[in-house]
């Protein structure tokens, strides 16, 4: 029956569903984790790397975390080629109106370029929506710091702390748990750590497992985002007593 | 950009028109035109005659930076102090030697906190300023907020240097000026039809230039008041009234504070004697 109604994108079902952004959205939920945090002084983004090898080149190889302009980063999970395809078109569209007005795009604003980039996948186009939700994490004099979520239906929301991808439920109600109003950028990487480890199959993470990213502000008042090294990340994992041990390593 | 017909105003139009009398001086085209003063009369052939003859002008010789001196004689000022920016412009609508109109107001608000004055050619004005203006609208409509005046400044620039470069250039002089809504910081900005574009404490436009500049130089400070503004803006008129050889028909006034845009009531009837 549902075969009727799930073959192309812009048809209802009787129960007015549409079955391809649903099957996108469970997609994304096999995807690894992602998780945002915001915090008094800056934002925290985490995402669990599902392709780990050895053999993978660790600093060139971003699997989850990207740059979209001066004052925004995002972190993607889903399928990373549609997100290639959703990022190039917001560092365009950050970098037009940057042309124009002369001053960074507003966060909200380049969240909504995508997001109604991907509503028209659900509407027209005989082609499948984009398999990816994104985290957001920006500044602009407005509205300060501020953190979004985007799924493939184009929808769109500000939040203090999300998750997406795999084991997303558990993470949410672990962030409701531990999340503390007017948290410092420090005290919101620990939890982002600590809820990482325990949504991962792993209790015990390391670097080549995760990627890191904080957007804060400089003692001088501007901002900044920092993508974190490897090295980085093994010194926050030990300090918080989740560093896997350097002699039981796995393949 | 200053070119000699340019600088022509009309005391020196009239000593032209005594010396032709003499002498044969060759004019070019366009100045030719120039000289002839509107005849009112409909239908007089000669009248005609002058009309054909404009539209040549047009066609063939047209280009940007010739100028009219009627729109060097249009005043622009602009001045900025502690927590406000003064936008001024002269009442008169000028066509050639016309005053159409005493009570213009050469200004339009974008938003709530910014303020653009213009001169220029007649119609281009109104429709830079009205153009402008929508889009401002309209990116408050869909955005929820408004852009600031810094934003707008580069909106505007962009656009006159796409004019600019177009087959029919618009030919507006402007200052933007306002009030950040998020810092409270005044500013302004002076731009041109060249697309030039300056963030500036005070500016003129014109001839007015020539006489206000070296007055707001020598008493203009960053930490004034909106009253001390508003002196420093008269001792800019009267110096216009005594050496400006057109009667400008006065100035309107506006201010942009935190709170918007306001209607500043300004003496026009004061007559100032020659020093």
């Amino acid at each position: 029956m549902a075969r009727r109604y799930d073959s192309r994108t812009t048809i209802f079902s009787p129960e007015g569903r549409l079955y391809q952004v649903e099957y996108a959205l469970e997609a994304i939920s096999h995807a690894g984790t992602a998780i945002g945090i915001l915090a008094k002084d800056g934002i925290v983004l985490a995402a669990e790397r599902k392709v780990t090898s050895k053999l993978l080149e660790q600093d060139t190889s971003a699997e989850k975390l990207y740059i979209l302009n001066d004052n925004m980063i995002c972190a993607v999970a889903g399928m990373t080629a549609d997100a290639n395809i959703l990022i190039n078109y917001a560092r365009q569209a950050a970098q037009r109106y940057l042309l124009t007005y002369n001053e960074d795009i507003p966060c909200e604003q380049l969240v909504r370029r995508l997001c109604d980039l991907k509503q028209g996948y659900t509407q027209h186009g005989g082609l499948r929506p984009f398999g990816v939700s994104f985290i957001y994490a920006g500044w602009d004099p407005q509205r300060q710091f501020q953190l979004y979520l985007s799924n493939p239906s184009g929808n769109y929301g500000g939040w203090k702390a999300t998750s997406a991808g795999a084991n997303n439920a558990s993470a949410q109600s672990l962030l409701k748990q531990d999340y503390k109003e007017d948290c410092t950028l420090k005290e919101a990487c620990a939890m982002a750590v600590k809820v990482l480890s325990k949504t991962m199959d792993s209790t015990k993470l390391s670097p080549e497992k995760i990627e890191f990213a904080t957007v804060g502000q400089t003692k001088d008042g501007k901002i900044y985002h920092r993508l974190w090294s490897a090295d980085e990340i093994t010194a926050l994992l030990k300090e918080h007593d989740l560093a896997k041990d350097d002699n039981t390593e796995d393949k | 950009m200053e070119d000699d017909s340019g600088h022509l105003n009309s005391l020196a139009r009239a000593c032209l028109v005594s010396l032709q009398a003499e002498a044969p001086v060759r004019v070019p085209r366009r100045r030719q035109f120039k000289l002839q003063l509107p005849c009112p009369a409909i239908g007089n052939d000669e009248n005609r005659a002058s009309q054909r003859n404009l539209k040549l002008a047009r066609t063939t010789a047209y280009h940007p930076s010739l100028t009219k001196q009627s729109a060097k004689m249009e005043v622009l000022l602009g001045i900025t102090g502690k927590d406000f920016t003064i936008i001024a412009a002269s009442k008169a609508a000028m066509r050639g030697a016309t005053i159409l109109k005493a009570s213009d107001d050469k200004t339009r608000s974008l938003n709530k906190h910014t303020l653009m004055a213009f001169s220029g050619e007649a119609g281009d004005t109104v429709q830079f300023a009205e153009y402008t203006q929508a889009n401002a609208q309209l990116y408050s409509m869909r955005n929820g907020t408004d852009l600031s005046p810094s934003a707008l400044a580069n909106f505007v620039r962009g656009e006159l240097a796409t004019s600019l470069r177009s087959r029919k250039p618009y030919n507006v002089n402007l200052l933007l000026g306002g009030v950040d809504p998020i810092t409270h910081k005044p500013s302004l900005y002076w731009l041109d039809y060249l697309a030039s574009l300056a963030k500036v404490p005070y500016a003129a436009h014109g001839y007015a230039q020539y006489y206000c500049l070296s007055i707001l130089d020598k008493h203009h400070h960053p930490d004034i008041t909106l009253h001390q503004g508003i002196k420093l803006l008269n001792l800019c008129t009267d110096e216009l009234k005594r050496r400006l050889p057109i009667d400008f028909k006065g100035m309107t006034v506006k201010a942009v504070t935190k709170d918007g845009i306001i209607d500043i009531e300004f003496d026009d009837d004061k007559v100032v004697k020659m020093a």
